[in-house]
């Protein structure tokens, strides 16, 4: 070994050189380190002991804690401690912290449930959590809609009507609001006709001459707009064809399109493609009947519910 | 600590260091594997878990090309907000058949793994083009190709065969097929037989028209076939909340 010159000060080496006078310093990890290092080693030994972990032969090290909660016989069962049990009790004590305002939910007709200012700051609450989480993808935060796709529900025009019966059964079962194309069915003249009418059915600028026209097609065996949209093309709610005579608009982006060629255009696209993608989920299944309920309430009081 | 021990003593002795290292990979080895022989117990018994159809298997492989695993897990754990929020929690056995798994632990968006019937496929198509044209404060990014790009899907029956080397019980004779007709019933036996992968992926394009432009195959098809399946195959209302807590 050569003769090094040793360094004055700071850390030690590990004593080899190579070449001549290349040293590796040693800097060892400090002792609060390695000693925090050794307490997890203990911690997991602990761990496994305590928990469900660790498999031995047939089975696995259960841990030594138990956990009870009531079966679906409504009897008491015991088994060793995990999450999914422990998830299992947690939902039944909350449902029994909730179960007061839920009894009364469900035992309530909607009609005074809206009457309780009690209950109503539990449905909005709870309403608006579950309207986040299922509902708002499409229908948005605040339940404004997105013209073209989903319905506006702050409004008080329905589609599907806005008794509590009508948005419960619209929500259980989902909604798939059908009409068909008339590309073929009819000529671009007679499709533009009908659209001068349906927007002077709401009062919108049109061109009475081609409006008239399109009245007359409207109700005829030809096009039979009124065999859905009814004779005074104000829809029908069982079948969701929406209601024309009001300035409210789904499909046809009439307000955003800024003069009447434009207004002619949308509604145009409308019965030249007819509405097939109107799909509103189901969810029975997904939430449950109270939660639905809760909802049904939430969006009744959203907008104009009837 | 009782003895003194030296990082040298490792660093300076290759013998030693090389034992040394094998302990601890085989520690680590058997921490992951050892559980792995107990999977008996720990698959739930429960009916209704199926192999992908070749569309979904599609859509799914276009999952994992586009990284959507990076910002969404596909497990909802057994924890009470994820429960109200997703709806039940994951179980062992809905992943029996996915190589790999998207478990995952990061959440940049929302867990995925019980999606199916959540949307309808329209949302999907606009979500996917363009997430904030729907979600306003969403950071997902756009993926307008999926709409514009053919699903390749000629070696739709290499894919299949590949998954069943490990495990996946698709078809490619006549004893398996009988046997998938016995545990998926005769329509689903059909999609999973694998000489038959490319007509019953565009019969299931047909059918569903997921994308809704009829006129090619597109790889959006493909992803919102797989969306929609999701989290659907198994249903609770049928199972007992306390057979499930049994295989933990
Ligand atoms: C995939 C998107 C989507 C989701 C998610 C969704 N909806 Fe809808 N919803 C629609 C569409 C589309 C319509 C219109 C259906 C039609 O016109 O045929 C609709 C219609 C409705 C209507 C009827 C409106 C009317 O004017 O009659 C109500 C009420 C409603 N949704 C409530 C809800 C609630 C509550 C939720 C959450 C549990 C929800 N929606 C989730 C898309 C959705
Ligand atoms: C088979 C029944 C049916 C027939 C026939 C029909 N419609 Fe419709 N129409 C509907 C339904 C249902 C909707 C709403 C779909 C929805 O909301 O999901 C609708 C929506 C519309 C809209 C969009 C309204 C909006 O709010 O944007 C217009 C415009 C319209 N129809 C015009 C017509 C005209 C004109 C005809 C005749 C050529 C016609 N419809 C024939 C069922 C029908
Ligand atoms: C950069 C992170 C990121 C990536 C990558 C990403 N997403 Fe998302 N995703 C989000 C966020 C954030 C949300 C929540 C906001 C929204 O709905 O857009 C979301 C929401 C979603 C939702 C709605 C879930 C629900 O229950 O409301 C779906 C479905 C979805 N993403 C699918 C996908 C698919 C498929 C891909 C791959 C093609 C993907 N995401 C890639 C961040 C991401």
């Amino acid at each position: 070994m050569a003769e090094v010159q040793e360094i004055p000060k700071g850390p030690q080496t590990t004593g080899h050189v190579w070449d001549g006078d290349l040293q590796e310093y040693n800097n060892p990890l400090p002792q609060w380190w390695i000693y925090g290092f050794y307490v997890t080693i203990l911690f997991a030994l602990v761990y496994w002991v305590v928990y469900p972990s660790w498999p031995i032969g047939q089975g696995f090290l259960t841990g030594v804690n138990t956990i009870t909660y009531t079966n679906s016989q409504g009897q008491e069962e015991t088994w060793h401690w995990n999450t999914r049990a422990k998830l299992l009790r947690e939902m039944q004590e909350a449902a029994v912290q909730q179960r007061p305002w839920y009894e009364r939910i469900s035992q309530m007709p909607p009609e005074q449930i809206v009457k309780d200012p009690e209950l109503m700051g539990f449905v909005r609450s709870a309403g608006r959590a579950l309207f986040t989480d299922n509902c708002a993808g499409c229908h948005q935060a605040g339940g404004s809609g997105k013209i073209g796709h989903y319905p506006n529900l702050t409004d008080d025009d329905w589609i599907y009507g806005g008794t509590f019966d009508q948005i419960r059964e619209t929500i259980m079962q989902g909604r798939n609001g059908y009409m068909p194309p008339f590309a073929e069915a009819l000529s671009r003249a007679q499709i533009d006709a009908l659209a001068h009418y349906v927007l002077s059915m709401s009062g919108e600028p049109h061109d009475p001459a081609q409006a008239t026209e399109g009245k007359a097609l409207f109700h005829s065996h030809t096009a039979a707009c009124y065999y859905c949209h009814g004779a005074d093309g104000k829809g029908r709610q069982d079948i969701g064809s929406a209601n024309l005579t009001d300035r409210i608009w789904l499909w046809a982006d009439v307000p955003g399109a800024p003069d009447l060629p434009a207004k002619v255009a949308q509604v145009r696209q409308v019965i030249l493609g007819g509405v097939n993608r109107g799909n509103m989920p189901s969810w029975e299944g997904r939430l449950s009947p109270e939660q639905i309920k809760v909802l049904t309430v939430y969006v009744h009081q959203l907008g104009g519910g009837q | 600590m009782m003895f003194k021990f030296k990082h040298e003593a490792l660093e300076t002795n290759t013998g030693l260091l090389l034992v040394a290292t094998m302990m601890a990979i085989s520690i680590g080895g058997l921490v992951e594997i050892a559980p792995l022989f107990l999977i008996e117990d720990t698959t739930e018994k429960v009916e209704g878990v199926r192999p992908y159809t070749p569309l979904e298997q599609m859509g799914r492989d276009i999952y994992i090309r586009e990284g959507c695993y990076t910002c969404h897990s596909q497990m909802v754990r057994p924890f009470r907000d994820e429960q109200l929020r997703y709806g039940h929690y994951s179980l062992a056995v809905e992943s029996k058949y996915d190589h790999p798994f998207q478990w995952g632990s990061k959440r940049t968006g929302p867990d995925l793994a019980r999606l199916g019937g959540k949307y309808s496929n329209e949302w999907h198509v606009q979500h996917l083009i363009a997430p904030r044209s729907v979600v306003p404060e969403s950071v997902m990014p756009n993926y307008p190709w999926l709409m514009e790009n053919r699903l390749d899907y000629a070696d739709i029956g290499q894919r299949m065969r590949a998954l069943r080397a490990v495990g996946v019980p698709y078809s490619i004779n006549e004893e398996e097929y009988a046997r998938n007709v016995k545990d998926f019933g005769p329509e689903m036996a059909a999609q999973l037989h694998i000489p038959n992968a490319r007509e019953s992926l565009l019969a299931q394009v047909r059918a569903g028209n997921y994308d809704g432009d009829p006129s090619f195959v597109s790889e959006m098809d493909a992803l919102v076939a797989y969306l929609q399946v999701l989290g659907t195959m198994v249903d609770f209302s049928k199972i007992k909340p306390e057979t499930l807590v049994k295989f933990r």
